[in-house]
């Protein structure tokens, strides 16, 4: 194709990107005189080139956009939402014919008729006056004042300008007759010309055939160059050779690290010296050529106002978008892997976030929403938020979903906290949407968000609060070629655990081994500051070593890396922390693609291959990562709070009466429910009276016949014909309690006067100046139904 | 005249075995490796190729043939593929030999199991018989879906 077509393409496409940002943008401050005629000026240049090289279905269509935006710029139109989605139409129909020029080199067979049509209506549409005067604006309008560089004048000042033209030299004219490509006759023929028309002066002189295309772009280009705010400081270069700049780069990062240790073990002064210049310029190079390929994240988020507008124009929603850290910078490579999965996000927050303008006022909330895009660096990470003021997630909606849809087990639904319930919205084929629209819905997309994402290594999480909106956090690293890792030993062979994945480092003498590792039912734990943390030996995960040598304890210390994949912490541990090193990514053969637990390999300084780590694939291998662990593990932790701040602390109560007169307290965070049932829903599993309750069979505990000691459980004794039920869960496992009367609530400072001495009794407390016997419900559940809730720990049953 | 082409040969177990000139990016001795936990056996590690990570697959293991007697040191051929360069580790390096197109015949029927779909056919040399290799069928591992150990992936 030819050079002038292809810079035309180039340019062009640009401008285009531009003229949509800034359409967007005049929408929302439709009187500044700035941007109208910066677009005004856009379009002008892009009908101008088609002048030049001959397209003229494409002339035409720019030519009816820019009659439109002349009447706006005169002020003889209001812009409206149809004026700006005609604009923007077109600015599509051009991206077509633009295309169709690459693929053909033709400007394509369609004329786009009826756009040009809907655009010359447009025009008349909300004209200040008559119809009449409409019709003579649209013709006026066609020979409108076009670029205020060539500005035609009335007649009489003919003279002037041909004299203006031929002095000086940053004018087009100036610039051919400087070059000797036009004859200073036909400038001034042409000059005239250009009075009566509406053409710009280097169209007519090629019609004419008084210049050569060619010439005049060249001059124009001359021109730009001489106008000093239009002088260029950049070039442009290909994105391959960038890669390439960048994979030499990486080699010569490795030949560095080599060189480096081998100069070390010489005793030779003048080539140490050398050697670390040299590490300092390669060093500096390669972040020279990391730059070259950063790129602002604007770039991507640049095509967000268009989406957004049109959206929810199309969903009948009123949006503003925000954007924060349109400079943060990433590897090209990065960003291209990016783009889908945000713009998939921008579309899910106007379609499900962003409630109907209707709904957000009665809800008190501005009928605008905001949808908030925020890019920023955070410990050699960026963060990419995307969060609107919406309606939220429903919880209880995804979960049944879920459950409908198989995802989950009822049981598991029950037992995951509302965060890992969000985090299902990320699962393959899960969607809420009541329904599908042409935009979302589709039950497709979010877990490709996710994939995308973590093919590059980054990590996605959802957060949400009911009626106040959702935030979509996307951490991902600055860039996938050299990233920092730690070098670790295990079974005697290196491997590199990416620096993000990193958290800290724990080093336990021999000594303290036995006393820091722990085991859950069989499951090896660490107490990090109070928190269990699951361990995985990467010897038996790897299957390193023989795995009959790997004992609590035996060796003589231990080293833990401290890692997170997924939001989740796990300890690591390996026989060796060696150091922190730059590592250059290479990819693994496909012989080996389907090994979840690296994500790469590195080549060493002493030129050996060593694997990098998959933190995620690890986890998910040792099935650290499932929501039940780490759910129990809470759980747990709060059970304990409980139990300590029932012996001491100050606590909301719930007091119940059960046989004749006893009196008992629960406190109230153990309580998930209170209800009341009949009688007749009471139904039996062996022994143990059961009741159906939200799916799951709840045994039922009648605290006077377990605590109180009353022999016999009291049914229908008079008024009974309904129960008063207590319901504890834990862990997704609920027990009902069976008490005669919920007495009341009470915000009591406790303090145990008797010691226990029943079961499930943590002592005896003067509540409401009653003696009251405080219940240990945990302990009491377990007496009764030993495994309770299938917990690991066996020391309460 | 009859077709000729350029074998290239190396030797496993006592067998000769080939594969077109073309294919072999290079031949070089015995490197060290670094071997990957959790892969199929058949992968015995990855060598450095002049900054190129390149998967090494031993060809006896591959062809079901018995363990290289220890202590001898396995040559790399390094082959091109469509997923790029991989090395196969053989026991030593043949002559590039020019055989006739007339002398090959299909593997004999006896031949079972994966080797028969990895021999592509067998050039009856003089005093010997090559076993021409399909390269591209030997370095896609997908036949071997259970990797050492557990079988969980």
């Amino acid at each position: 194709m030819d050079e002038i077509v292809k810079d035309f393409l180039i340019e062009s496409n640009e401008n285009l990107d531009r003229l949509d940002q800034e359409l967007v943008k005049l929408e929302s401050s439709p009187s500044s005189k700035e941007l109208l005629a910066s677009v005004f000026r856009t379009i002008h240049t892009i009908k101008g080139s088609c002048g030049f090289l001959g397209f003229a279905r494409l002339e035409k269509l720019a030519h009816a956009g820019e009659s439109l935006l002349s009447r706006l710029r005169d002020g003889q139109l209001m812009l409206t939402a149809d004026i700006t989605s005609g604009l923007l139409a077109m600015v599509d129909a051009v991206r077509q014919m633009l295309s169709a020029i690459k693929a053909s080199g033709q400007d394509g067979t369609e004329d786009y008729a009826d756009l040009i049509q809907h655009l010359a209506n447009l025009q008349c549409q909300n004209a200040r006056g008559s119809s009449g005067l409409c019709e003579k604006a649209t013709e006026s309008a066609s020979t409108a004042k076009e670029d205020p560089k060539e500005v035609a004048l009335p007649l009489s000042a003919a003279m002037e300008v041909n004299e203006l033209e031929q002095a000086d030299p940053s004018k087009i004219g100036g610039v051919l007759l400087e070059r000797g490509h036009v004859t200073p006759e036909e400038l001034a023929a042409a000059l005239r010309q250009q009075e009566l028309g509406r053409k710009k002066l280097g169209e007519i002189l090629v019609e004419r055939g008084a210049a050569h295309p060619e010439h005049v772009l060249d001059a124009q280009k001359t021109v730009e160059i001489r106008n000093p705010d239009s002088a260029v400081e950049t070039i442009r270069v290909g994105v391959n050779l960038l890669d390439r700049l960048m994979n030499l780069v990486g080699e010569l990062v490795l030949a560095r690290n080599q060189l480096l240790q081998y100069s070390s073990s010489r005793q030779d002064a003048g080539f140490l010296a050398v050697s670390q210049r040299m590490n300092l310029i390669a060093t500096e190079l390669q972040e020279e050529v990391m730059k070259t390929r950063m790129q602002p994240i604007g770039n991507v988020w640049d095509k967000f106002p268009r989406t957004v507008r049109d959206l929810a124009l199309s969903c009948g929603k009123d949006v503003r978008l925000e954007m924060e850290g349109q400079d943060t910078e990433l590897d090209r490579t990065i960003i291209e892997a990016i783009k889908d999965p945000l713009t998939h996000l921008v579309r899910n927050s106007i379609d499900h976030g962003v409630e109907p303008p209707a709904v957000r006022q009665e809800a008190g909330k501005n009928t605008t929403g905001v949808l908030k895009l925020r890019a920023f660096h955070e410990g050699g990470q960026v963060n990419i938020e995307v969060s609107d003021d919406g309606a939220g997630l429903n919880a209880e909606r995804i979960r049944q979903k879920a459950i409908e849809r198989g995802l989950i087990s009822a049981q598991n639904a029950l037992r995951m906290s509302d965060r890992d319930i969000f985090n299902l919205i990320f699962l393959p084929g899960f969607s809420t949407a009541e329904k599908v629209t042409n935009v979302s819905g589709r039950g497709v997309g979010m877990d490709v968000v996710k994939t995308n994402v973590e093919k590059i290594g980054g990590t996605v999480d959802v957060q949400s609060s009911p009626g106040k909106g959702t935030t979509v956090k996307i951490k991902i690293p600055l860039t996938l070629a050299i990233i920092p890792a730690l070098m670790i030993t295990s079974g005697g062979d290196r491997f590199a655990i990416p620096q993000v994945s990193l958290l800290e480092l724990v080093r336990m003498d021999g000594g303290d081994v036995g006393k820091g590792i722990e085991m859950v039912h069989g499951v090896p734990v660490y107490r990090l500051r109070g928190r269990l943390l699951p361990l995985v030996y990467l010897n038996r995960e790897l299957q390193l070593v023989n795995t009959a040598s790997i004992k609590k304890g035996e060796d003589s210390a231990t080293n833990i890396v401290v890692v997170q994949a997924d939001g989740r912490e796990f300890g690591l541990v390996v026989d060796e922390i060696t150091d922190t090193e730059e590592i250059v990514v290479k990819p693994l053969g496909q012989q080996l693609k389907g090994i979840p637990a690296y994500s790469g390999a590195t080549i060493m300084g002493d030129g050996r291959v060593a694997l990098i780590l998959d933190i995620l694939g690890l986890a998910q291998r040792a099935q650290v990562i499932s929501a039940r662990d780490s759910a129990l593990m809470e759980k747990e932790k709060d059970g304990a709070t409980e139990k300590s701040a029932a012996t001491a602390g100050h606590q909301t109560l719930l007091v119940v009466q059960c046989g004749d007169h006893s009196r008992m307290a629960i406190p109230l965070s153990l309580v998930a429910r209170l209800e009341e049932f009949p009688v007749s829903a009471i139904e039996r599993a062996g022994s143990q009276e059961v009741m159906q309750y939200r799916g799951q069979i709840m045994p039922l505990l009648r605290l006077s016949s377990v605590v109180a000691g009353t022999a016999t459980p009291v049914p229908g004794a008079g008024t009974e014909d309904r129960l008063q039920v207590v319901v504890y869960s834990e862990a997704g496992h609920s027990v009902g309690l069976v008490v005669d009367r919920i007495v009341d609530i009470v915000d009591e400072k406790l303090v145990v006067q008797t010691p226990a001495e029943r079961r499930g009794i943590l002592g005896s407390s003067v509540v409401q100046k009653r003696v009251t016997d405080l219940l240990d419900v945990p302990s009491m559940v377990r007496h009764v139904i030993p495994g309770f809730a299938d917990l690991p720990s066996g020391d309460r049953a | 005249m009859a077709s000729t082409q350029q074998f290239c040969t190396f030797f496993l177990d006592g067998h000769v075995f080939g594969t077109p000139v073309p294919k072999v990016q290079e031949v070089i001795q015995h490197q060290e490796m670094t071997r990957v936990p959790l892969a199929p056996q058949v992968v015995s590690g990855l060598i450095n190729l002049r900054g190129q990570i390149v998967s090494a697959i031993d060809l006896r293991r591959r062809l079901g043939l018995e363990d290289r007697p220890e202590g001898q040191l396995p040559m790399n051929v390094v082959v091109r593929t469509n997923e790029g360069a991989v090395s196969l580790l053989v026991d030593e390096i043949g002559d590039v030999i020019e055989v006739e197109e007339e002398t090959l015949e299909s593997p004999p029927e006896t031949l079972q199991g994966f080797a028969r779909q990895v021999v592509r056919g067998v050039y009856k040399l003089s005093g010997r018989l090559l076993l021409a290799l399909d390269i591209d069928r030997i370095v896609d591992l997908s036949d071997l879906n259970k990797p050492n150990g557990t079988g969980e992936f």
